[in-house]
Formats: C-alpha cells, structure tokens, sequence
C-alpha cells in the first residue's frame, strides 16, 4: 500500500515540475489526437449532414454500417492500418509505419465513424423540424445541409468532443502503428501499457491522472457549451 | 403569377386519398379561407397549392409562371425558427432568395420595423415567446415580397393577445397587395380575415363562396353541419 502511495507521490510531483518526459508524452498526445479529431471532424460531419438530408439508395444500409462501425475495436483498426503501412502492404512505399502519422490516420479512422453517425442523429432530428420551412424559402439538398450543419453547431461540438476523449484514451491503434518508439510514437496511453507493465508506477500513474484529468475536463466543456447555448439560443 | 389553377388534383399516401378530385381557380384580389373538419385535406391542399408536395394525380399551375416558387411563401402553423437572432433569421430567406449580403441586412431591419420587432432583432429568435416567433415567421415570409401567401392555421398555438397581432399583421400584408390564402379552425377569424371561402370535406371541395353567404346560407349540407357543429348556439 506505501508503494502506491509514494507512487502517487512522485506522480503528482513529476507533474508539478513539468517533468521533460510528461511533458514530451503529453504533447504528442494531444498532436496526434487532436490532429485526428480535426481530420475526422472533416470527414464525419459533412457525411453525417450529406446522409442526414440526402435520400439514395443504400441509405439504411449505410446508417447501419456507420452506426457499426462506432463500435471499432481500436487494435482491429491498428491491425488493418498496419497492414496498408506495412513494407509489403499497398500504401507501404510511403513509410510512414511507426510515425505519428500512422497513429493519426489510424485514430482518424477509428472517429470518423463516430463524428458521421452522431451528427447524422443530431442533423436528421433538427431536419424534421426545419425540412418544409427550409423546401418553402426554396434551399436545395446542400443549402439545407449547411444550414443544418450551422444550426446544430453546439451538439456538434459536443459529438467532436467525445470523439477527441476516445482518440486520447484509445490505446490498441496507435501502439500497434505507433510501436511506442520513446520520443518518437510514444503517447500518454501506450506510455502509461508500457511503464505498468515494467513496474515504473510514478511515470504511468502520472500520466493516468493528466489522461483522466483532460477527459474530466473535456466532458465538462462540452456539458457547458450545450448548457450556455440552450440557455442564449433555444 | 397569379392565377392558380388546380386541374383534377389528387393526392394519396399508401393508397388512402387525402385530396380527391380537387379543380380550382385561385385569383389575385379576395382573401382566401379554407375551411373544413379535421382530416380534410385543408393543411394538404396547402402544401400542394405551395408546391411542397405533388400531386398524385392532376396539376398545379401558376397560370403563365414558369417558376412561381421565388413569388410565393408560407407560413406554418408552428413557426420554425433557425437557431439565430431574429434578424438573421429574415435575412437568411432572403439570401436563398438571391439578395446581396448588405441589401438584405437592411431589408431584414426594414421588415422587422415594420411589423414592429425593431426591439427584438437581435434577440435569439428560439427562445423568444410563440407569438413574437409567429411574427418573425411572417415577416420572414413577406420580406421575401410574395404575391401569394399561404398561412396554415397561423393562430392556432396562439393566446388572443398574440392572434390578434397576427390578425392585424396579416391585415397589414395584404394592404401591401399580397393575396392570402389561409386555413384556419377558429369561425370568427374565418369571418374576420376571409372575403371567400373553400369548403373542404373528406378532400373534395364541396362549396366555394362569398365569406357572408357560406356563414348565413351554405349550399351544402356538409357545410351547414360543420356550421352548426362549430357554432352550436346558432
């Protein structure tokens, strides 16, 4: 028991101190997550808007599929992205394999799907709402998926969130593109699997409670984002 | 644009016909008021006037208009309201109606003057009360400079505070040269507001006349048992 707590000790110390390590894990964290979330949030919400207002054929069978596909596990898409990245696989000239660029397209395939079905959800609900008066003032297809896309900005935030917390905290992709090459692919979740595992507890419980603190943090800004703006806006 | 003219309209969902055989002239001048009982057809019939469904079978023409959608409007009976201010609530109608960026910043304040919301243009339309959204919602649509506008029951969510304002604006629109063609259930608005009156019955049109002779001797017998039914002391 003394051990976990001196560990928790040194823990908060190294953080204190902004230990260059921490610091280092931390930030390429928050690149490559961040990053992700961007690229992702480029696919999904078009995407999301484009099914949500569009009838085609293949539909439903899409909404399925993407409703599916957030339930990804993360080493399935490390896996499938390893084999692209590979020297042998199809995308392999490019070598990118254990660069932070393999984790970010790794990460972004694993959150696009999620940004598109959440705000496919969120725009189709606003659709019902908006669908006649929008056809009546005369908007067409993409006018009303960007008039969407706008007036349903404050849960997008909220979707764009969650899917950053699931980048950040996801740790089977980007370990198994990344390898956990210290200062190079080593994030604060493949980081956090390694140091356990090798018994340096301060490191990985330092890390834990940054992670845990960031997506604490997060879920609080997005709850207050979709609380004020309910509040000003209706 | 004007006039109107139906030619044998029908309209079915799944086989159950809503709009039966409807052939009609709507013309420039008089105040338009449909009536009918619930499940007529009257909110239908509007829809299909306005061109937000088609007709099954028959035609809906604006008599020598190609394009008659950018002359006309309509007004629902809960006003969606975008998740904006007032002002650009306006505004953004008359952007997918092709005005410039600047000319329609000021029409919009010109619109919301003169149905005197000056004082809430820049308030959050969503969160203002049901009637001052109504009024938005007009002036939105007669920003847009119609010939025709369609009302579909636009009081009926409302206290007789606020359906009075609607009244008078509506007065104030047709002043303006607008032609009106409303449904509305409340008998008294019927007489207030109409100069004629389509009857609607199980989706067929069952009488047309003068506002004065429907109320005091209607052809049908459908009409007088919706008369006497709505007016039960009479």
């Amino acid at each position: 028991m003394n051990e976990i707590f001196a560990a928790v000790g040194e823990a908060g110390r190294m953080i204190a101190r902004f230990d260059a390590a921490v610091v280092d894990i931390v930030l390429l964290s928050l690149r490559v997550s961040l990053t992700a979330v961007l690229l992702a949030s480029l696919i999904g919400l078009p995407l999301g808007a484009a099914i949500a207002v569009g009838r085609f054929p293949g539909r439903r069978a899409l909404i399925v599929l993407l409703n599916a596909l957030m339930g990804l596990p993360p080493v399935v898409v490390g896996l499938i992205v390893y084999l692209m990245l590979s020297r042998a696989g199809p995308l392999g000239e490019f070598g990118i394999l254990f660069t932070p660029g393999a984790m970010i397209i790794a990460q972004t395939i694993l959150i696009a799907p999620i940004v598109a079905a959440l705000s496919r959800q969120v725009i189709e609900d606003t659709w019902q709402e908006y669908r006649e008066q929008l056809r009546s003032l005369g908007a067409g297809p993409a006018a009303s998926a960007l008039t969407l896309l706008w007036d349903t900005r404050f849960s997008l935030v909220t979707i764009v969130l969650a899917g950053f917390g699931r980048a950040a905290a996801e740790v089977g992709a980007v370990i198994i593109v990344g390898g956990n090459i210290d200062g190079v692919t080593r994030v604060m979740t493949t980081a956090i699997a390694l140091e356990t595992s090798k018994g340096d507890l301060p490191l990985a419980l330092g890390l834990g409670i940054i992670l845990i603190t960031l997506v604490l943090s997060l879920n609080a800004a997005a709850y207050w984002v979709k609380e004020a703006a309910q509040r000003r806006y209706g | 644009m004007l006039p109107l003219v139906l030619n044998n309209v029908c309209f079915a969902v799944n086989g159950r016909t809503i709009i039966d055989r409807v052939s009609m002239e709507i013309t420039a001048g008089p105040r338009t008021v449909i009536l009918g009982p619930n499940g007529a057809g009257k909110s239908v019939l509007m829809r299909l006037c306005h061109g937000l469904l088609n007709p099954t079978y028959g035609s809906v023409a604006w008599h020598g208009a190609a394009n008659g959608r950018n002359r006309q409007a309509m007004v629902f009976q809960r006003p969606v309201m975008l998740r904006r201010s007032a002002v650009a609530n306006i505004a953004y109608g008359l952007k997918l109606a092709g005005v410039s960026a600047r000319e329609r910043e000021l029409r919009a304040r010109d619109v919301l003057e003169a149905v005197d919301l000056a004082g809430i243009a820049d308030r959050p339309a969503r969160v203002l009360s049901g009637g001052e959204q109504q009024r938005v919602a007009l002036a939105r649509a007669w920003a847009l400079g119609p010939e025709v506008l369609f009302l579909d029951e636009p009081t009926a969510n409302l206290d007789p505070g606020a359906t009075r304002d609607i009244e008078s604006l509506i007065g104030q629109i047709r002043a303006g040269g607008t032609k009106i063609v409303m449904t509305t259930h409340n008998l008294g608005q019927a007489k207030r507001l109409g100069d004629e009156i389509l009857f609607l019955s199980q989706g067929r049109l069952v009488e047309r006349a003068p506002v004065d002779r429907f109320f005091t001797k209607p052809a049908s017998a459908e009409a007088e048992a919706f008369i006497r039914g709505e007016l039960p002391w009479k």
